[in-house]
């Protein structure tokens, strides 16, 4: 502590404690809108305290089905929203590491023009380009499935960037100790790289489950199917579908879903997390 | 950069590479300079028959006042979420710092929004403000002010900043704090040991010291604004009303998907890629230098 002033202590906590109000406050409204039913959520003013509903709704979104025709359970989107999440990172990590491996421990000719084929996708986001990579992926035959879904968002630079930086801080002297070994590359990269950036790969893999789990314009040009709808754009065509009436219980009942593991992710593994941003984005 | 020690050349490296490169080509490589190709191509709408014009979609594009205006209101949007957010941030980050106990405990309360989805933070932030149930339309109804954003343009702006704005908090939160308090200890005491005050240390000490990460904020505050709120816009307003919202990133679609305009979607496209990389440049030139701190 540098000295005491009860004014300016005072002074932040009330700047810091109103800061958590105002962000928490549509996440409190939309608990408690998704724990009235359907009557109370067309009556003004709407509550501002929770009510008895929620098990209720929450036993409608995922049994009964939430849109329209009351077809689409929650659990199936949820589920695609975390095959989808978990494709992208889990592919995202290993095409990285391995061309970062390359790029880093291997001379070979067109090393550096690989390199600048990557890093020039580092920051150019599938907004920009959606149009043609629609027609990409339309032509391969993979709209409506997982692979249409998550290759496209897999090929960017940010990961092998990373890893690129961590293995340039791993110690030569470990290279040169496998080799007396009698290790090849790949035993190498097994058993020396993959262990020594394991925090770097966690930290990873929560940004990119992030990430994943978010996307939104994407599989919304992709799935026309409903049973390939993930849990973020699901809501969309909810609240679309019911332009006139909207069930404003269950959308806020499957807005909760669709925030609870990401943010869960976020506080859960937070030492991850703030590693992974402040490592990727720098 | 390459390891001083390094393996000998083999087959090896190219298998290694190989899966992100053959990605890299199929879906960006390839996607985008298809997109280069088609803004230089006038397509009837079913694709049917196409003809090199080279850069008249540009032209057309820079004698458009809608274009232009949509353009305008991009840059419009993206400062204030921009100067909003970082403000914000900066405020809570600072108290934060200075405050003795507690740190941790309100960065774990003030981070998650970064894990909403932008779209989900566009149908919350709607669902409050809607005009005939909205919690916060009704209470502004009660202190007399109309709150209509599906009528309103300047309401609807409004909403989107709003909505954008909230999100990017944590993030910019986060690096904020987390420059802060890489600041040694002992400059911010010998200040106060000479007498300067929680503001006036703030001030000539510690804001002119993370200016790097409020550089490097600005500008994906920037890249944010003008990508990934597209999921707030599509789901809040759809660009309305009267394209009062419609920005940069929304018309590429809406022109593209809905409008069936090839040949100008691709166009757009292509001005947006420039503008990203001309971000990207900007940021890497000056993290380069950053080095001499």
């Amino acid at each position: 502590m540098i000295e005491q002033r009860p004014v300016a202590a005072w002074f932040s906590h009330t700047v810091l404690i109103l800061g958590v109000v105002v962000v928490a406050f549509p996440i409190w409204i939309t608990f408690v809108g998704a724990s009235h039913d359907a009557i109370r959520m067309t009556q003004v003013p709407l509550p501002l305290l929770p009510g008895d509903q929620f098990f209720i709704n929450l036993k409608a979104a995922f049994v009964d089905g939430v849109g329209n025709a009351k077809e689409q359970s929650v659990g199936i989107m949820m589920f695609n929203s975390l095959i989808m999440a978990l494709m992208i990172a889990v592919g995202k990590i290993a095409i990285s590491l391995l061309s970062a491996f390359a790029i880093v421990y291997f001379r070979f000719p067109f090393r550096m023009m690989f390199f600048w084929m990557i890093f020039i996708t580092l920051m150019l986001p599938v907004e920009v380009r959606i149009l043609p990579t629609f027609e990409v992926v339309a032509n391969f035959g993979m709209l409506n499935n997982y692979w249409g879904l998550t290759v496209p968002l897999i090929a960017s630079a940010t990961a092998t960037f990373m890893f690129r930086q961590v293995f340039l801080t791993v110690p030569d002297e470990l290279l040169e100790a496998a080799r007396i070994d009698g290790a090849g590359p790949m035993r190498f990269f097994k058993d020396i790289l993959l262990p020594v950036s394991r925090t770097n790969i966690a930290a990873l893999f929560v940004i990119l489950f992030i990430y994943g789990w978010n996307q939104y314009l994407w599989p919304l040009l992709i799935t026309t199917d409903k049973s390939m709808y993930t849990i973020v754009m699901g809501i969309k065509q909810m609240l679309e579908a019911a332009e006139e009436a909207p069930e404003w219980h269950l959308i806020m009942m499957t807005t909760l879903l669709a925030m609870i593991p990401p943010v869960l992710v976020v506080i859960g593994m937070q030492k991850l997390f703030i590693k992974g941003l402040t490592e990727t984005e720098k | 950069m390459i390891k001083r020690t390094h393996f000998k050349p083999s087959l090896l490296p190219y298998l290694l590479v190989a899966p992100q490169i053959i990605i890299t080509v199929a879906f960006f490589i390839w996607p985008a300079s298809q997109a280069v190709y088609q803004s230089m191509l006038l397509e009837d709408p079913f694709g049917l028959k196409s003809e090199l014009i080279w850069f008249e979609n540009y032209a057309l594009l820079f004698s458009d006042e809608i274009y232009f205006s949509t353009f305008l209101r991009t840059v419009v949007f993206s400062s204030l979420v921009a100067f909003l957010s970082l403000s914000i941030a900066l405020l809570l980050a600072a108290t934060a710092d200075h405050v003795v106990r507690g740190t941790r405990t309100y960065r774990t309360l003030l981070i998650w929004p970064y894990a909403v989805a932008p779209v989900v933070a566009g149908t919350i932030w709607m669902f409050i403000f809607d005009p005939t149930l909205g919690i916060v339309s009704y209470f502004l109804h009660g202190i007399g002010y109309e709150w209509n954003h599906r009528l309103n343009g300047n309401q609807a702006m409004a909403l989107i900043v709003l909505a954008a704005t909230w999100k990017q908090i944590s993030y910019n939160f986060l690096f904020f704090l987390a420059g802060m308090q890489a600041i040694p200890k002992s400059l911010i005491e010998a200040a106060a040991i000479d007498g300067a005050g929680p503001a006036r240390r703030f001030w000539t000490i510690i804001f002119p010291l993370i200016s790097p990460t409020t550089f490097f904020l600005m500008v994906m505050n920037i890249v944010y604004a003008f990508f990934e709120t597209f999921g707030i816009v599509h789901a809040v307003t759809k660009g309305g009303p009267a394209k009062a919202t419609e920005i940069l990133v929304y018309k590429v679609f809406n022109d593209g998907f809905i409008g069936l305009d090839l040949g100008g979607s691709a166009a757009q496209s292509v001005i947006l890629m420039l503008i990203v990389i001309t971000l990207t440049v900007i940021q890497f030139r000056y993290i380069e230098r950053k080095v001499e701190y």
